[in-house]
């Protein structure tokens, strides 16, 4: 295995752990799950949960900022022309909101949990996002 | 205050570890997915990582009869295994596949990451108003 190799998964394992870090803290003090697209999409809902979604919002996006001023490599460009991510993000948040949840929802804290319908949920994205790529390649 | 900081700080490391994980370069993500074609693992790492260390705390945390500073654990109570939840899974997919970005990395990239994921986080937002006004419609 190449030195290359190595680090690509000592990245991966220390950034998966501080997601899972963040995503335990979510639960530990609030009681919630840490799934981005339901915080997103419920971020305006009247009720208890307004202020640790808009807190977890403001952290993620200001962070974002930050990193990306400090690190700009760690930011790539987008793959595809603009019309197309257009209708991506029209995709990823109809889908999302459908099947109550993405990547971090079921995919962090639904397979956690051993949610039946967290583990059906990333089966089926994990297919058609592998499906998405092969049909129309890695980027544009 | 307390609830609104502490939920900042986990929404910050958050973004750190997708940033550190790679998951902000939508490339990556894409060459995730290219599975019979130049497949770079890095990500399935980033999944295992969050998961081993998610399903070890949950099961610490679970044993508290309520979070620190709410009243209860919110647990999702929905069970049943629908086409609207396979469906929808299906359409998130197709989204991630085209672009590399799936909610958490495209709200970290909005300022200051490539100008596309304004882009994409516009539609997103436009693609959850929109099934929500279809859910509304159809009771």
């Amino acid at each position: 295995m190449g030195a290359m190799m190595l680090v690509a998964i000592l990245r991966g394992l220390a950034g998966g752990a501080l997601i899972g870090l963040a995503s335990a803290m979510l639960l530990l003090v609030h009681g919630r799950i840490a799934g981005v697209s339901g915080i997103l999409g419920h971020a305006v809902d009247a009720g208890s949960g307004r202020t640790f979604r808009i807190g977890f919002l403001s952290g993620l996006v200001v962070t974002g900022a930050i990193l990306a001023a400090a690190q700009p490599s760690a930011f790539g460009a987008g793959v595809r022309s603009l019309p197309v991510l257009a209708i991506a993000g029209v995709l990823v948040g109809a889908g999302t909101t459908l099947g109550s949840g993405c990547t971090s929802g079921h995919g962090v804290c639904g397979i956690s949990r051993l949610s039946s319908r967290s583990i059906v949920a990333v089966g089926t994205f994990m297919v058609t996002a592998a499906l998405t790529v092969a049909i129309f390649g890695a980027h544009a | 205050m307390t609830r609104f900081v502490l939920a900042a700080i986990a929404g910050a490391l958050f973004a750190i570890g997708l940033t550190v994980g790679g998951m902000t370069i939508p490339a990556k993500v894409t060459g995730f997915l290219d599975v019979g074609g130049a497949w770079d693992p890095q990500l399935a790492f980033v999944m295992a990582g969050a998961i081993a260390v998610y399903a070890s705390l949950l099961r610490l945390i679970r044993r508290r009869s309520a979070p620190v500073l709410a009243d209860r654990f919110h647990w999702p109570t929905a069970r049943a295994i629908d086409p609207r939840l396979v469906g929808g899974a299906a359409i998130f997919g197709v989204g991630w596949g085209l672009s590399g970005y799936c909610p958490g990395p495209a709200l970290a990239s909005l300022v200051g990451g490539a100008s596309s994921a304004i882009v994409f986080v516009v539609a997103m937002i436009g693609g959850i108003a929109l099934a929500r006004a279809g859910e509304l419609a159809r009771r």
